[in-house]
């Protein structure tokens, strides 16, 4: 056995997978990871299965440890990466020889990258997930964030050939959505002034929700309803006028008016944008929106067609490099707002 | 001869879940339609469902668009949702000591005070109540009871509590609660129960269900702490009752 000590880790990190979906209806949300295919990416990368447990890495940085040799891969936000001073590209597999320390630099244009390990993580599943969900008191090895200290047990690297993955071009496209399941307690007007404006993420942003900045939506008929059940990418909208983008780990239920829902193909590329950076919403048709999921879920399952052996890009590994650190967007969550009871407008039964 | 239901409204929750409304208000009817839907879909289960869940006027019905489509998936819901809703379903009836007052129910003088009567009568009234889970929601085991005595029916506060005791037992608006965890609330806390409604590392994990039938019986601090050590370790505390 081998295993990944973290010499030091910011807030916002924690060991998330495909999350534990089939108890919601007892109030328990799934969590998992909040860019799925990111997290799929870094498991295919050391021949894991896409949804195995990994590393969701926050904005920060981390320093992880090996004891004894541990093969690992990191894919999602961009940011510096080396390995007792070699770089490691995003979706790059790599290998850390004992007492070799993986040094992880901020996100830069993005928020949350993933760290695979070779087989996994190991861990006891609850509900058949090692998701951290820390208000469940659920989360294997740890049922919290990570923090300094912490260990994770792996399996010896197998020496295995480092690979690449190539991944469809990052976009800056708007976030697609369909419209509903309330999008009737709003006029016409303020619909069109959602599509119309631009939005930023506010810095008092979690894995529960996303905070909107951007103009005042104002309801036809009062913001309470009656709670009824959420998804990932409910776009909700308080007393306030000011949208809340409800995430993996949110309340199961909820009290106020959904204008419209984030596609699932989109979910991650949503969870990605850094807080501050102006973007927009496009309103699809659910046949679009399932045709995009259906690809979506193709684009997971062909995931191992897309992996390259490593050396056929030694060229090209520092314009990767560069491309990674381009970019100057803060992120979405900060150290100062992850941890606080957070989102008070959003919590409470109704 | 059942008369035609009205049919539910579908809304659109993205591209893989529907909300499957029966009205827009908190309404007993709508809430066993929506119990009845839900028993109907876990009976006979449809291609493409992941999961189902209830809510006091819709139905929340989670499915893999890869398997089957907004307009396939809801013509079959339709279809189940005419069904007439059964006149007596199975259900299970509980019984949850509370300890009201105190440190252990923070508000109920107040609530006391605002309706214009004394803490024993409200706690008589409370536990006087015949409630039913009509759902259970927001954080795990938080649950979400019909059948609160009108005269009990009061606003939320004005400002929600960032943290209440875990088992607090509850009043907002027209509905009464069990809650397990400590967390955020809006809603006036008469009581404290020792039941854990989520317990991991307990079978089963979740005690309620949606649909269940519970009545409320007072007890006091000492008695609560035995009950609180006890399902600590495992015990259901909740006692099932004939229905």
């Amino acid at each position: 056995m081998s295993k990944l000590v973290i010499a030091s880790i910011g807030p916002a990190s924690s060991v998330q997978d495909g999350g534990r979906p089939g108890a919601q209806r007892y109030g328990l949300v799934p969590s998992g990871a909040m860019d799925r295919l990111a997290l799929a990416a870094a498991n295919t990368l050391v021949g894991n299965e896409p949804f195995t447990a990994a590393v969701e890495v926050g904005p920060f940085g981390a320093k992880f440890t090996a004891r004894g040799a541990v093969r690992i891969a990191l894919a999602g936000a961009p940011r510096s990466a080396d390995i007792a001073g070699r770089a490691v590209a995003s979706d790059t597999s790599a290998t850390l020889d004992d007492g070799e320390t993986l040094t992880l630099g901020f996100a830069r244009g993005g928020s949350f990258s993933y760290l695979a390990i070779e087989e996994g993580i190991k861990g006891e599943p609850m509900f058949g997930s090692l998701a951290v969900n820390a208000r469940a008191g659920l989360g294997s090895p740890y049922p919290r964030p990570l923090q300094s200290g912490d260990e994770l047990q792996a399996k010896a690297a197998s020496g295995a050939p480092e690979r690449r993955i190539e991944l469809p071009a990052a976009t800056d496209a708007p976030i697609r959505v369909v419209w509903g399941p309330q999008d009737d307690e709003f006029a016409d007007e303020t619909k069109k002034l959602f599509l119309d404006s631009e939005w930023k993420i506010s810095a008092t942003s979690d894995r529960m929700g996303y905070r909107l900045e951007g103009p005042v939506l104002r309801h036809l008929h009062g913001h309470n309803i009656v709670s009824d059940g959420t998804v990932s990418g409910s776009l909700q909208v308080p007393g306030n006028g000011q949208p809340i983008v409800l995430m993996r780990d949110r309340g199961t239920s909820g009290g106020y008016p959904k204008i419209a829902t984030v596609i699932s193909a989109d979910f991650g590329r949503f969870a990605q944008i850094p807080a501050g950076r102006a973007f927009r919403f496009q309103a699809v048709s659910m046949a679009e929106a399932q045709a995009e999921a259906r690809r979506f879920a193709a684009l997971l399952r062909t995931l191992p067609e897309r992996l390259r052996s490593i050396e056929s890009v030694d060229l090209n590994i520092d314009a990767l490099h560069d491309a990674n650190v381009a970019g100057h967007a803060v992120s979405a969550v900060d150290a100062g707002t992850w941890h606080a009871e957070s989102l008070a407008d959003m919590a409470g039964p109704d | 001869m059942a008369a035609t239901l009205p049919p539910p409204r579908l809304l659109p929750s993205g591209d893989s879940a529907i909300t499957v409304e029966f009205s827009r208000s908190i309404d007993d009817a709508a809430n066993r339609r929506v119990l009845a839907l839900d028993r109907a879909m876990a009976a006979e289960p449809v291609t493409g469902v992941t999961e189902t869940v209830p809510t006091y006027r819709s139905l929340l019905v989670h499915y893999d668009p890869e398997q089957v489509d907004f307009d396939k998936l809801g013509a079959q819901i339709l279809a189940l949702a005419q069904r007439p809703v059964p006149a007596t379903t199975r259900t299970r009836r509980w019984r949850i000591p509370v300890v009201y007052g105190g440190e252990h129910g923070i508000d109920l003088e107040d609530v006391a005070k605002t309706l214009n009567t004394t803490p024993d009568e409200i706690v008589a009234r409370h536990v006087a109540g015949d409630y039913r889970v009509a759902m259970i929601g927001f954080t795990p085991g938080w649950s979400y009871l019909s059948g609160l005595e009108k005269s009990l029916h009061m606003p939320r506060r004005q400002n929600p509590r960032l943290l209440t005791p875990a088992g607090t037992v509850s009043i907002g608006g027209v509905q009464t609660g069990v809650q397990c965890l400590a967390g955020p609330s809006g809603w006036h806390l008469l009581g404290q129960t020792a039941v854990r409604t989520y317990q991991l590392h307990r079978d089963p994990i979740f005690l309620l269900e949606p649909g269940d039938n519970v009545t409320f019986v007072s007890v006091d601090a000492k008695t609560f702490a035995e009950q609180d050590r006890a399902a600590e370790a495992g015990e259901f505390i909740a006692e099932q009752i004939a229905s």
